[in-house]
Protein backbone atom coordinates (compact mmCIF):
# COMPACT_ATOMS: atom_id res chain seq x y z
CA UNK A 1 0.00 0.00 0.00
CA UNK A 2 1.18 3.10 -0.79
CA UNK A 3 0.17 6.91 1.17
CA UNK A 4 -0.44 9.91 -0.81
CA UNK A 5 1.49 13.17 0.41
CA UNK A 6 1.19 16.69 -0.52
CA UNK A 7 3.52 17.67 -3.38
CA UNK A 8 5.05 20.74 -1.49
CA UNK A 9 6.98 20.46 1.58
CA UNK A 10 5.55 22.40 5.07
CA UNK A 11 7.29 25.50 5.99
CA UNK A 12 9.42 25.19 9.42
CA UNK A 13 7.91 23.86 12.80
CA UNK A 14 8.85 25.44 16.48
CA UNK A 15 11.19 22.97 18.43
CA UNK A 16 11.02 22.21 21.68
CA UNK A 17 11.70 23.02 24.52
CA UNK A 18 9.41 25.97 24.03
CA UNK A 19 6.93 27.64 26.72
CA UNK A 20 3.26 28.57 25.73
CA UNK A 21 0.21 29.95 27.23
CA UNK A 22 -2.49 28.53 26.55
CA UNK A 23 -6.34 30.24 25.68
CA UNK A 24 -7.01 30.06 29.63
CA UNK A 25 -3.60 31.71 30.46
CA UNK A 26 -2.24 28.60 31.87
CA UNK A 27 1.80 28.32 31.45
CA UNK A 28 2.74 25.03 29.65
CA UNK A 29 6.13 23.82 28.49
CA UNK A 30 6.68 21.45 25.28
CA UNK A 31 9.64 19.28 26.02
CA UNK A 32 10.87 16.08 24.13
CA UNK A 33 10.33 13.43 25.82
CA UNK A 34 11.30 9.36 25.47
CA UNK A 35 11.52 6.39 27.58
CA UNK A 36 13.17 8.68 30.41
CA UNK A 37 10.33 9.78 30.94
CA UNK A 38 8.05 7.02 30.97
CA UNK A 39 6.32 7.10 35.06
CA UNK A 40 4.85 10.82 34.14
CA UNK A 41 3.51 9.87 30.88
CA UNK A 42 2.27 6.67 32.34
CA UNK A 43 0.67 9.10 35.11
CA UNK A 44 -1.45 11.06 32.53
CA UNK A 45 -2.79 8.06 30.76
CA UNK A 46 -4.19 6.66 34.05
CA UNK A 47 -5.78 9.60 34.55
CA UNK A 48 -7.09 9.93 30.87
CA UNK A 49 -11.02 9.90 30.33
CA UNK A 50 -11.77 6.73 28.54
CA UNK A 51 -14.34 8.72 26.92
CA UNK A 52 -11.72 10.43 24.86
CA UNK A 53 -10.33 7.18 23.69
CA UNK A 54 -10.45 6.57 20.15
CA UNK A 55 -9.51 4.02 17.70
CA UNK A 56 -8.92 1.77 20.39
CA UNK A 57 -6.17 4.12 22.39
CA UNK A 58 -5.07 4.93 24.97
CA UNK A 59 -5.52 1.33 26.48
CA UNK A 60 -7.55 1.51 30.01
CA UNK A 61 -6.20 -1.13 31.72
CA UNK A 62 -2.92 -0.22 33.71
CA UNK A 63 -0.79 -3.60 31.74
CA UNK A 64 -2.32 -2.57 28.48
CA UNK A 65 -1.10 0.57 28.95
CA UNK A 66 2.39 -0.12 29.86
CA UNK A 67 2.85 -2.26 27.15
CA UNK A 68 1.53 0.92 24.79
CA UNK A 69 4.12 2.67 25.84
CA UNK A 70 7.36 0.34 25.64
CA UNK A 71 6.07 0.95 21.58
CA UNK A 72 5.71 4.47 21.65
CA UNK A 73 8.27 5.60 23.61
CA UNK A 74 10.78 3.25 21.77
CA UNK A 75 13.61 3.03 19.57
CA UNK A 76 12.91 5.38 16.75
CA UNK A 77 9.68 6.62 18.08
CA UNK A 78 9.69 10.87 18.29
CA UNK A 79 7.48 12.40 21.50
CA UNK A 80 6.54 15.88 23.10
CA UNK A 81 4.84 16.19 26.02
CA UNK A 82 3.03 19.29 27.25
CA UNK A 83 3.75 20.03 31.39
CA UNK A 84 2.24 21.91 33.69
CA UNK A 85 2.43 22.42 37.32
CA UNK A 86 0.88 19.13 38.28
CA UNK A 87 2.36 17.34 35.46
CA UNK A 88 1.84 16.41 32.37
CA UNK A 89 -1.35 17.06 30.23
CA UNK A 90 -0.61 16.54 26.83
CA UNK A 91 1.51 14.03 24.58
CA UNK A 92 2.04 13.71 21.00
CA UNK A 93 4.07 11.23 19.18
CA UNK A 94 5.78 9.80 16.25
CA UNK A 95 5.94 6.20 15.79
CA UNK A 96 8.01 4.24 12.99
CA UNK A 97 5.88 2.12 10.54
CA UNK A 98 6.72 -0.57 8.07
CA UNK A 99 7.23 1.74 5.05
CA UNK A 100 10.15 3.80 7.48
CA UNK A 101 7.27 6.65 7.24
CA UNK A 102 6.04 7.89 10.84
CA UNK A 103 2.44 8.04 12.02
CA UNK A 104 1.22 10.73 14.41
CA UNK A 105 -1.02 10.59 17.58
CA UNK A 106 -1.51 13.36 20.30
CA UNK A 107 -3.74 12.84 23.54
CA UNK A 108 -4.64 15.67 25.92
CA UNK A 109 -6.03 15.43 29.29
CA UNK A 110 -9.68 16.87 29.30
CA UNK A 111 -9.51 20.01 31.22
CA UNK A 112 -7.02 21.28 29.50
CA UNK A 113 -8.74 20.63 25.93
CA UNK A 114 -9.70 23.30 23.86
CA UNK A 115 -7.44 25.71 24.45
CA UNK A 116 -4.60 25.42 21.77
CA UNK A 117 -2.43 22.87 23.71
CA UNK A 118 -2.82 20.16 21.22
CA UNK A 119 -2.52 22.41 18.13
CA UNK A 120 1.49 23.78 20.06
CA UNK A 121 2.13 19.69 20.81
CA UNK A 122 1.36 18.84 16.87
CA UNK A 123 3.56 22.15 15.38
CA UNK A 124 5.99 21.62 18.05
CA UNK A 125 6.56 17.56 17.71
CA UNK A 126 6.73 18.13 13.89
CA UNK A 127 9.36 20.94 14.67
CA UNK A 128 11.63 18.15 15.88
CA UNK A 129 10.70 15.30 13.43
CA UNK A 130 12.17 17.98 10.92
CA UNK A 131 15.40 18.75 13.18
CA UNK A 132 15.60 14.75 12.50
CA UNK A 133 15.14 14.94 8.86
CA UNK A 134 11.33 13.25 8.88
CA UNK A 135 9.89 14.05 5.96
CA UNK A 136 6.17 11.78 5.60
CA UNK A 137 4.26 11.82 8.93
CA UNK A 138 0.45 10.21 8.42
CA UNK A 139 -2.34 9.64 10.45
CA UNK A 140 -5.99 9.08 10.96
CA UNK A 141 -9.05 10.47 12.74
CA UNK A 142 -12.39 9.13 12.77
CA UNK A 143 -14.47 11.37 10.51
CA UNK A 144 -16.72 12.38 13.24
CA UNK A 145 -13.78 13.94 15.67
CA UNK A 146 -14.54 17.52 13.96
CA UNK A 147 -12.08 19.46 16.68
CA UNK A 148 -9.13 17.07 15.73
CA UNK A 149 -9.77 17.12 12.06
CA UNK A 150 -9.82 20.82 11.79
CA UNK A 151 -6.26 20.98 14.14
CA UNK A 152 -4.72 19.11 11.81
CA UNK A 153 -5.59 20.83 8.91
CA UNK A 154 -4.66 23.82 10.02
CA UNK A 155 -1.38 22.91 11.25
CA UNK A 156 -1.20 21.97 7.47
CA UNK A 157 -2.34 18.41 6.79
CA UNK A 158 -4.17 17.13 3.66
CA UNK A 159 -6.59 14.59 3.54
CA UNK A 160 -5.84 11.39 1.69
CA UNK A 161 -8.25 9.24 2.40
CA UNK A 162 -12.25 9.78 3.16
CA UNK A 163 -13.80 6.69 2.17
CA UNK A 164 -13.89 4.59 4.79
CA UNK A 165 -14.79 5.71 9.45
CA UNK A 166 -11.30 6.99 9.47
CA UNK A 167 -9.94 9.82 7.41
CA UNK A 168 -6.12 9.48 6.11
CA UNK A 169 -4.27 12.57 6.47
CA UNK A 170 -0.67 13.34 5.65
CA UNK A 171 1.93 16.10 5.52
CA UNK A 172 5.21 16.20 3.95
CA UNK A 173 7.82 17.93 6.10
CA UNK B 1 -27.51 -21.36 13.79
CA UNK B 2 -26.20 -21.40 10.48
CA UNK B 3 -23.02 -19.10 10.49
CA UNK B 4 -21.16 -17.56 7.56
CA UNK B 5 -17.74 -16.80 8.26
CA UNK B 6 -16.03 -14.25 5.76
CA UNK B 7 -12.69 -15.04 5.30
CA UNK B 8 -10.22 -12.42 3.05
CA UNK B 9 -6.76 -13.65 3.45
CA UNK B 10 -5.33 -11.09 6.79
CA UNK B 11 -4.16 -12.77 9.94
CA UNK B 12 -7.32 -11.14 11.61
CA UNK B 13 -9.61 -13.29 9.16
CA UNK B 14 -7.84 -16.64 10.62
CA UNK B 15 -7.82 -15.70 13.74
CA UNK B 16 -11.48 -15.42 13.42
CA UNK B 17 -11.68 -18.37 11.96
CA UNK B 18 -10.24 -20.55 14.76
CA UNK B 19 -12.33 -18.72 17.54
CA UNK B 20 -15.48 -19.59 15.32
CA UNK B 21 -14.71 -23.20 14.94
CA UNK B 22 -13.92 -23.07 18.57
CA UNK B 23 -17.18 -21.58 19.08
CA UNK B 24 -19.07 -23.39 16.56
CA UNK B 25 -17.93 -26.60 18.20
CA UNK B 26 -19.30 -25.53 21.63
CA UNK B 27 -22.59 -24.14 20.35
CA UNK B 28 -23.13 -27.02 17.14
CA UNK B 29 -23.97 -24.44 14.96
CA UNK B 30 -23.19 -25.06 11.36
CA UNK B 31 -20.51 -23.18 9.59
CA UNK B 32 -19.62 -22.44 6.69
CA UNK B 33 -16.65 -20.27 5.09
CA UNK B 34 -16.79 -18.04 2.26
CA UNK B 35 -13.45 -17.43 0.50
CA UNK B 36 -12.41 -14.42 -1.22
CA UNK B 37 -9.23 -12.60 -2.11
CA UNK B 38 -8.94 -9.15 -0.98
CA UNK B 39 -6.50 -6.06 -2.51
CA UNK B 40 -5.95 -5.03 0.98
CA UNK B 41 -3.78 -7.89 2.24
CA UNK B 42 -2.83 -8.73 -1.38
CA UNK B 43 -3.73 -13.05 -1.27
CA UNK B 44 -4.60 -14.85 -3.69
CA UNK B 45 -8.00 -16.86 -2.55
CA UNK B 46 -6.44 -20.45 -3.89
CA UNK B 47 -3.78 -19.87 -0.99
CA UNK B 48 -6.62 -18.94 1.71
CA UNK B 49 -9.11 -21.70 0.81
CA UNK B 50 -5.59 -23.80 1.00
CA UNK B 51 -5.12 -22.18 4.36
CA UNK B 52 -8.99 -22.76 5.81
CA UNK B 53 -8.98 -26.48 4.95
CA UNK B 54 -5.91 -26.86 6.45
CA UNK B 55 -7.27 -25.20 9.78
CA UNK B 56 -10.93 -26.70 9.60
CA UNK B 57 -9.06 -30.09 8.91
CA UNK B 58 -6.32 -29.96 11.90
CA UNK B 59 -9.39 -28.93 14.05
CA UNK B 60 -11.22 -31.58 12.88
CA UNK B 61 -14.16 -29.64 11.64
CA UNK B 62 -16.72 -29.73 9.28
CA UNK B 63 -17.52 -26.62 7.19
CA UNK B 64 -18.89 -25.82 4.21
CA UNK B 65 -16.45 -23.82 1.86
CA UNK B 66 -17.72 -20.82 -0.72
CA UNK B 67 -15.98 -18.76 -2.93
CA UNK B 68 -17.00 -15.71 -3.53
CA UNK B 69 -15.50 -14.26 -7.13
CA UNK B 70 -16.46 -10.88 -8.22
CA UNK B 71 -15.10 -7.61 -7.23
CA UNK B 72 -16.95 -6.37 -3.81
CA UNK B 73 -16.71 -9.20 -1.68
CA UNK B 74 -18.70 -7.30 1.32
CA UNK B 75 -21.80 -6.94 -1.42
CA UNK B 76 -21.43 -10.80 -1.87
CA UNK B 77 -21.27 -11.77 1.71
CA UNK B 78 -24.50 -10.10 2.45
CA UNK B 79 -26.18 -11.26 -0.71
CA UNK B 80 -25.07 -14.59 0.03
CA UNK B 81 -26.59 -14.30 3.88
CA UNK B 82 -29.33 -12.96 2.51
CA UNK B 83 -30.79 -15.43 -0.02
CA UNK B 84 -29.45 -18.62 1.82
CA UNK B 85 -31.23 -18.21 5.04
CA UNK B 86 -27.84 -17.63 7.16
CA UNK B 87 -28.09 -16.03 10.92
CA UNK B 88 -25.37 -14.42 11.18
CA UNK B 89 -22.29 -12.91 9.49
CA UNK B 90 -18.61 -13.19 10.87
CA UNK B 91 -15.80 -11.48 10.06
CA UNK B 92 -12.20 -11.00 11.55
CA UNK B 93 -11.34 -7.27 11.57
CA UNK B 94 -9.72 -4.05 13.27
CA UNK B 95 -5.75 -4.01 12.21
CA UNK B 96 -3.65 -2.10 14.37
CA UNK B 97 -1.30 0.12 13.13
CA UNK B 98 2.16 -0.12 14.57
CA UNK B 99 1.07 2.73 17.07
CA UNK B 100 -1.73 1.07 17.90
CA UNK B 101 -4.49 2.62 16.34
CA UNK B 102 -7.15 0.08 15.06
CA UNK B 103 -8.58 0.67 11.52
CA UNK B 104 -11.21 -1.04 9.74
CA UNK B 105 -11.07 -2.32 6.47
CA UNK B 106 -13.33 -1.71 3.81
CA UNK B 107 -15.37 -4.87 3.10
CA UNK B 108 -15.67 -4.92 6.87
CA UNK B 109 -16.95 -1.31 7.46
CA UNK B 110 -19.30 -2.28 4.35
CA UNK B 111 -20.70 -4.88 5.86
CA UNK B 112 -21.22 -3.33 9.22
CA UNK B 113 -23.03 -1.03 7.15
CA UNK B 114 -25.09 -2.77 4.89
CA UNK B 115 -26.06 -6.22 6.03
CA UNK B 116 -29.52 -7.00 7.44
CA UNK B 117 -28.22 -9.93 8.85
CA UNK B 118 -26.66 -9.62 12.27
CA UNK B 119 -22.74 -9.37 12.17
CA UNK B 120 -19.98 -10.46 14.91
CA UNK B 121 -16.93 -8.94 14.77
CA UNK B 122 -14.09 -10.48 15.53
CA UNK B 123 -10.71 -8.50 16.46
Amino acid sequence: MTRDYPDEPAGEFPRPPRTVTDREDREVEILPADVADHDSVFEMYLSFDPADRAQGIPPSRESAIENWLDTILGDDTLNVVAGHADGVVGHATLVPDRHGEHELAIFVLQPFQGAGIGTELVETLLGLAQSRGLEKVWLTVERWNDPAVALYRKVGFETTEAESFEIEMSIRL
Amino acid sequence: MDILLGVGGSELSYHALEETVDRARATGDDLAVAIFGNEEVNADADDIQGRVEETLAESDFDATIRRLEGDSPGSELISLAETEGFDRIVLGGGERSTLGKIQLGSVVEFVLLNSQTPVTLIR
